[in-house]
């Protein structure tokens, strides 16, 4: 018998994972939520059917969203991480003994539930005495915020879902208002290669340009997601992500890493041709 | 005499349609795109499910013209749904059921008192009609800057000065969800021997929601013209005409039959019954949720500092006499911006698009379709424009209620010889067409009404801010139509 999870990068391209066994499937109020074991990939955890994340490849998204700014800003005490209910983010972000408060607010209860179940080594520090969860609508709890940390983690799904309001200028805006004067923002920016997810890409890059005088968008090699290939938005007030990245203050925290590493911080962020002119258009008619 | 019960599960044209599509009946007969066929690019856009059943009348399916099956059910569902004596089913947007509402009662020369703060269908009916329009002051709410209801003793004092007017016709609610006593005006008329006319193209939740406003029909008024696409949720143009016990069916399907279409829509007809029955079914816990999601959007755009989103907390007892707490106004004018200007940032730097903007209120319109994370989104992106536009607000107009001079009626305006002056040498003289400010459509001018300073004053006002200004022949609204013959 032969058992396959797909899911469709573009209307015309599916990618297709073998399956062991489904090990959970359930709908939450917000959203179908499925647990895979894959001879691949290892146990899968997908919203919607799409892939968020999967043991095998995850520390890709989890360590190029949190060490990229973290190796910038000289000091992070509070750190608000958006979705990521999963936990991964956080784990990341919880070798840094430095950091003071980790706010993560997820809006679907039953998402980490579920990891905890299933994925207990990726949500292994959702307990962690800093890290605090807050569950409901980020926009929400975002827009009560002023000025109260030093970064802001936006760990959405897809922006045709239920996180299609943390693409907006006024989520942007909502961010930047809660950062303090030298904060960062880092997002997910899905990936610039099918049309559909281009499109969407150059929307939330033009919102961002439009609300922090500095954005720029780097990339990771990630198999599981549309076209192996994922881009991130770096948005901030003060610090520029090369010119301020501080690669010996970061190297002497003697974190171990897989993939990122501080000569990667800084290729990262050169981009391949096509999508410097996709950004260029937008930042253009700014 | 009380009718059956009614089943209200049943949606007699909607399950005409699904026999008709089963029987694969071959089209000798208009629509020429027979089921699609003949004009695939369009088939490709609307579906094969769509335009199939994009078809004429014929005898499984009635004839909106003359109901004798299947639509003349629909219509008896939805006038037990509605609790009105009879409703019919309309296919050319509730314009049509304005004035058909209208033409069934006046003719040339009969008086009709209304507020001034009517849609422009009504006052349309009248130059079709020839009636003659008795306007009732509707009291201005000073800070908010929006048009009310009629106070009673308002409409007490037109019925006394024009004894001869033949009917009242009342909004409810108002686009801001304002309503009058509806029930208190519905018995003056009565009791001077006119009908009471309802717009209730706001209206149409009124009748099933909880603890909401009065309707029309329970408030036991003569006829109502509500937009069902509205708050109903039914596709576009589609609209009921409801009457009451004292009016003859006959008579109003006549005046029907004089404007509308023979060849109605039955997709048209098919969404007032479909969503008929989903209102009788569960339209109470709709518009509940709807209620909800206004509420705790009023709420959260107050926490925000300097919006007005305001509430039931308006009611007076008179010009306020309900509030439909589904309607979600915010008043801007504290945060130094006028509502047109918060509906244009919201549209171009948000995608957020809202119903309409007017010189001081925005209003978004929540319905069946709405969910907490769009509204959000409004609300955020309403702090984040506070944040980046607050300004002084001094110097901002607020929207007063000019009292119009009607000089002869709308008809007569209309068809008068007439010539185009530049507009701002116009006062003074009578308008012969409409200005108005486009949505909420409420005219500023009609035709037949003394032009003055003040009015000028106020359309070069709307028109620096943005509001779209519609009506007269010449689209720029440089030059407007007068009479020749200045009265």
């Amino acid at each position: 018998m032969e058992l396959w999870f797909s899911e469709f990068h573009a209307p015309n391209v599916k990618h297709s994972l073998r399956v062991n066994k489904h090990l959970y499937s359930g709908v939450s109020d917000y959203q179908q939520i499925d647990i895979f074991d894959t001879p691949e990939f290892g146990k899968v955890l997908t919203l919607e059917g799409k892939v968020m994340l999967t043991e095998r490849d995850e520390f890709i998204y989890d360590e190029m969203i949190t060490h990229v700014p973290m190796a910038v800003h000289p000091n992070v005490l509070d750190i608000l991480v958006i979705g990521a209910g999963d936990g991964g983010v956080v784990k990341e972000l919880t070798r840094y003994h430095s950091v003071r408060r980790i706010d993560l607010i997820e809006m679907d209860p039953q998402v980490v539930e579920v990891c905890r179940t299933y994925l207990p080594e990726n949500a292994s520090q959702l307990d962690d005495e800093r890290v605090h969860i807050h569950y409901g609508n980020a926009l929400r709890f975002i827009r009560r915020c002023s000025e109260e940390y030093d970064l802001i983690i936006v760990d959405s799904t897809d922006p045709f879902g239920p996180s299609e309001g943390l693409f907006t200028r006024e989520f942007y805006a909502s961010c930047c208002n809660a950062l303090r004067e030298d904060g960062i923002m880092v997002n997910q920016q899905g990936s610039p290669f099918y049309s559909h997810d281009a499109e969407a890409m150059q929307r939330s890059h033009k919102r961002i340009v439009s609300t922090f005088p500095i954005s720029r968008i780097y990339q990771a090699h990630i198999p599981t997601y549309a076209a192996g290939y994922w881009l991130f938005g770096f948005a901030s007030k003060k610090y520029h992500p090369i010119d301020d990245l501080d690669a010996k203050r970061w190297l002497s925290l003697g974190l171990k890493t897989k993939y990122y590493t501080t000569r990667l911080h800084v290729g990262s962020f050169y981009l391949p041709a096509f999508l410097e002119e996709m950004l260029m258009e937008v930042e253009n008619a700014e | 005499m009380k009718k059956t019960v009614l089943d209200q599960r049943r949606a007699p044209i909607y399950e005409a349609l699904e026999r008709f599509r089963q029987m694969r009946v071959v089209p000798f007969d208009v629509p020429g795109h027979k089921h699609g066929r003949g004009n695939p690019e369009l088939t490709a856009f609307l579906g094969e499910r769509c335009v199939g059943v994009d078809v004429n009348s014929m005898k499984p399916l009635d004839n909106l013209c003359h109901p004798i099956s299947v639509i003349r059910e629909a219509e008896e569902l939805a006038s037990d749904a509605f609790g009105a004596s009879h409703a019919f089913l309309m296919v050319g947007g509730t314009t049509s059921s304005v004035q058909s509402m209208i033409l069934s009662v006046c003719k040339r020369g009969d008086e009709i008192i209304l507020p001034r703060n009517v849609h422009r269908s009504v006052i349309n009916a009248l130059v079709l009609c020839g009636a003659v329009p008795v306007y009732v002051n509707p009291e201005v709410e000073q800070r908010l800057g929006i048009s009310l209801g009629m106070r009673r003793s308002q409409v007490e004092k037109a019925v006394r000065e024009h004894p001869r007017a033949v009917a009242v016709l009342v909004n409810n609610p108002t686009y801001y969800g304002v309503c009058s006593d509806l029930k208190a005006i519905v018995k003056i008329a009565h009791d001077a021997g006119m009908l009471c006319l309802v717009d209730e193209a706001h209206g149409t939740h009124l009748y099933f929601g909880e603890n909401m406003p009065i309707s029309a029909m329970a408030a036991g008024a003569d006829i109502s013209a509500v937009s069902m696409h509205k708050s109903g949720g039914s596709l576009t143009q589609s609209s009921l005409l409801l009457t009451g016990p004292g009016v003859s069916t006959g008579h109003v399907r006549q005046i029907i039959n004089l404007t509308q279409t023979t060849s109605g829509s039955y997709l048209l007809m098919s969404s007032l019954d479909i969503s008929r029955r989903n209102l009788a079914l569960r339209g109470k816990t709709v518009f509940s949720r709807v209620v909800e999601m206004a509420e705790y959007a009023r709420e959260e755009i107050n926490a925000i500092g300097g919006y007005d989103a305001f509430g039931k907390e308006i009611i007076n007892g008179d010009s306020i006499y309900d509030f439909d707490a589904t309607k979600l106004s915010v008043h801007t004018r504290d945060i130094g911006l006028a509502g047109i200007e918060v509906y244009d940032i919201l549209r171009e730097e948000y995608d957020i698009q809202i119903e309409f903007g007017d010189i001081g209120n925005i209003l978004a319109y929540l319905s069946m379709g709405d969910r907490p994370q769009e509204l959000e989104r409004l609300v955020s992106a309403l702090a984040d424009i506070r944040r980046r536009y607050r300004k002084d607000s001094s110097g901002l107009l607020s929207q007063e209620y000019i009292d119009p001079t009607v000089v002869c009626s709308p008809q007569e305006a209309f068809y008068a010889e007439k010539t185009s002056v530049p507009i701002e040498n116009s006062a003074g003289h009578v308008c012969s067409e409409f200005v108005m400010c486009y949505p909420p459509g409420i005219p500023i001018l009609a035709p037949g009404e003394r032009i003055t300073t003040q009015i000028l004053d106020y359309i070069k006002y709307a028109k620096s801010k943005g509001c779209s200004l519609t009506g007269p022949e010449d689209p720029e609204i440089l030059n407007l139509n007068v009479l020749t013959r200045g009265i």
